[in-house]
């Protein structure tokens, strides 16, 4: 018995830019003639890939492109990217609101989707009327949202109002109430976009602990789209990341989240060079940042201590040699810099490695880029290199309910508290 | 064995979305599923349209009332329009309430596509679902009204005898009302997968509805109108309909088998079509709307 629920093979779907109407009806009866004569669409040709930022030549966008990757049954699979990346587009394939341009999506199952919460919902209905309403639209047979009704009204919390028109509802008891709805539909599949946006601390706490308790505890596949990190990590086992509708990356959560906070900065924390960086007597080789104990591929998490290192060599052991750093944040703001002038160990003869290690509970998430000096007798700059090498530090999970966004400053340390007694 | 097995579970999914798929795909058993929302969406429009009205469920009754009236005295007094021996009140009131019902089923299956583009770009279901309803709903309106025709009727059947002469045809009425919810709806969604696409057609489908009733026998008996006119409008496949409805109810009515075998004949021929339509459009409409 295989154990896929979810596979989507070879997708794409095209979209048309610009205005609709102008030229709609030339660019289908062209469309309706190559078919006519048995040949391909001429529109599709001509699509590229999708990316907002630079004008292209055709009015005619892959939104995504040769998507093909499966979910196993249960698995919690984030949908990360930036804005535009096509997550939605895909979340609509797989909600089946459209059609892919090519491409077959196969699915297990009952499929719930929460594109939007409280799709459906009508305002002058309570309540408890859009309760069946809802469920039914998402697919729910009316016997079994009755057998569910004391625990959905439970669930939202709103049982005051719940005989009462959902037009007089606050925004937040709205969203409850159709997350709860949702929530309690028996999917063997359920598909979530955002819901986390809106509602209190309190309530994203429950939903997030009931989309674990779906994939975890009932065996039931979640696809989750969200641009808060910390959620996705602490939520989802595996993670598929899409870069202008093409997908770029699909394994596990922390990888697609760390390659997604790259993003396309050029962020390497591995900087080789070929034809060494020379300074009088010293030749730089190569300069890197990585977690401690981890390879140079491995996501820094918050908390675990980095190390620098650079790789030099040198004809004589020389202490008017030293190298400085200057650490710089996203905008090019400098932070610090740090430097092994007041190392008593002078730059060695040969070829060496020098380590400079920063503590764990250091570097707050974000990411950092690294300038390079080499300097002569703690005066004299004989040689820079700007962004010699970047790095970025990504979250580590949090528990569900405490806040998921990221503390301001760069910094992150730990101190240690003493109480006194007076 | 194994690789038989293997083939088995690529054939077992549940759902699937291909890009491509045969033209004549209704997926009646989605429909089935969902037959609960189908009724829930009834009760909805129900419900939803006498919340926070003083007269409630009385306006079913005034509006075609009003235009009954101005029916009279425009059609009747000024026109001087004849109605045979029918009072002009059962005249105009049967009309307007079947007419009204078929109007209605075209015009709410013409905006399913842009009317719900923002739920049916949120959730999937069939969508058929939505023109069903609405024809439900249109029903559940005519129902009500034609209670009151009835009660109408049997006044003037008692107070004044031989003014009307109701059949035994009118066992087949069910027959008009499915032939006229075919056609209306039918055609409601061929407009409806089109506008789309191209908005033209909204505008175009409003009034022309109201221009249409002139062409069908609703404010004048087929029999008012001499040859030439009375044969051009047979062309209209409600002008059979509407004569034979008369003709159930009150014993007059011009129409024959001919007329009606075109008429019904074109209803099924406008549903097919609407429906395969529909179908190919539902699948990627929310692109264009």
């Amino acid at each position: 018995m295989s154990n896929i629920a979810l596979k989507i093979e070879d997708v794409s779907k095209m979209y048309r830019l610009g205005k609709i109407s102008s030229g709609t009806l030339s660019h289908d009866l062209n469309r309706m003639y190559a078919r006519l004569r048995g040949k391909e669409d001429p529109y599709l040709k001509i699509g590229e890939a999708n990316d907002r930022a630079t004008t292209g030549l055709s009015d005619y966008v892959w939104a995504l492109q040769n998507i093909s990757f499966d979910v196993n049954k249960g698995d919690s699979l984030a949908l990360i990217g930036k804005n535009g990346a096509g997550k939605s587009t895909l979340l609509k394939l797989l909600s089946r609101v459209t059609q892919p341009t090519t491409g077959n999506i196969k699915m297990k199952g009952r499929v719930a989707s929460l594109l939007e919460v409280g799709t459906g919902f009508h305002p002058e209905l309570t309540g408890r009327e859009n309760i069946y309403l809802n469920g039914a639209i998402l697919g729910m047979r009316k016997w079994e949202i009755t057998s569910k009704l004391d625990q959905i009204i439970a669930f939202s919390g709103v049982e005051r109002y719940i005989d009462t028109p959902v037009k007089r509802y606050s925004s937040g008891m709205y969203v409850r109430l159709a997350f709860a709805v949702a929530a309690h539909l028996e999917s063997e599949i359920l598909i979530v976009d955002e819901v986390l946006a809106v509602g209190d601390a309190e309530f994203q706490r429950k939903c997030l602990g009931k989309m674990g308790e779906v994939s975890a505890g009932e065996g039931r596949t979640v696809l989750f789209v969200s641009h808060n990190m910390a959620a996705v990590k602490s939520l989802c086992q595996k993670g598929v990341l899409l870069q202008h509708g093409q997908l770029t990356f699909h394994g596990d959560v922390e990888t697609a989240v760390s390659k997604y906070m790259l993003g396309d900065n050029e962020v390497m924390n591995v900087q080789t060079f070929e034809k060494p960086l020379s300074a009088e007597a010293v030749q730089v080789h190569g300069v890197k940042v990585v977690a401690k104990g981890k390879n140079v591929d491995d996501p820094m998490i918050e908390g675990h201590p980095l190390q620098l290192e650079i790789n030099y060599s040198l004809e004589e052991t020389a202490e008017y040699y030293h190298f400085t750093f200057a650490l710089k944040d996203d905008e090019g703001k400098k932070l610090f810099t740090f430097s092994n002038n007041r190392d008593e160990v002078p730059l060695q003869a040969g070829t060496h490695t020098m380590i400079c290690e920063f503590p764990a509970q250091f570097f707050n998430v974000g990411q950092y880029y690294v300038d390079f000096l080499v300097v002569k007798n703690r005066k004299q700059p004989i040689k820079s290199e700007e962004d010699i090498v970047s790095f970025t530090v990504s979250m580590k999970p949090v528990e569900l309910g405490i806040w998921m966004g990221r503390e301001p400053g760069f910094i992150k340390p730990s101190f240690s508290w003493k109480h006194l007694e007076a | 064995m194994n690789n038989q097995g293997a083939e088995q579970e690529v054939e077992n999914w549940d759902i699937v979305v291909e890009s491509k798929t045969p033209w004549f795909n209704l997926q009646l058993k989605h429909v089935w599923h969902y037959r609960d929302l189908l009724f829930l969406l009834v009760k909805r429009d129900y419900v939803a349209s006498f919340k926070q009205t003083v007269l409630g469920p009385l306006w079913f009754f005034i509006q075609p009332l009003m235009t009954t009236f101005v029916y009279i005295f425009i059609f009747g007094r000024v026109a001087k329009i004849s109605t045979g021996s029918t009072p002009g009140i059962l005249f105009y009131f049967m009309n307007v309430v079947l007419w009204n019902y078929f109007a209605s089923c075209l015009l709410s299956a013409s905006n399913t596509f842009v009317g719900n583009a923002n739920l049916f770009g949120k959730v999937y279901f069939p969508r058929l679902i939505i023109p069903m309803s609405s024809i439900f709903s249109n029903l559940l309106k005519f129902g009500v009204q034609f209670a009151m025709f009835i009660l109408m009727m049997a006044y003037y059947y008692f107070a004044q005898p031989g003014s009307i002469h109701p059949t035994w045809s009118v066992l087949f009425f069910p027959f008009i009302l499915l032939a006229m919810a075919m056609l209306g709806s039918g055609v409601g969604m061929i407009i409806s997968s089109m506008t789309t696409k191209y908005r033209d057609l909204n505008h175009l489908v409003a009034f022309g509805v109201q221009l249409f009733m002139y062409a069908t026998p609703v404010v004048y008996p087929l029999s008012f109108l001499k040859n030439g006119a009375g044969m051009l409008l047979m062309i209209n496949p409600l002008t059979s309909l509407f004569e034979l409805y008369r003709y159930m109810f009150l014993g007059e009515g011009s129409f024959n088998a001919m007329g009606l075998a075109y008429s019904f004949g074109f209803a099924a021929v406008a549903m097919a079509i609407g429906v395969i339509v529909f179908n190919r459009v539902e699948k990627s409409f929310i692109d264009t709307v």
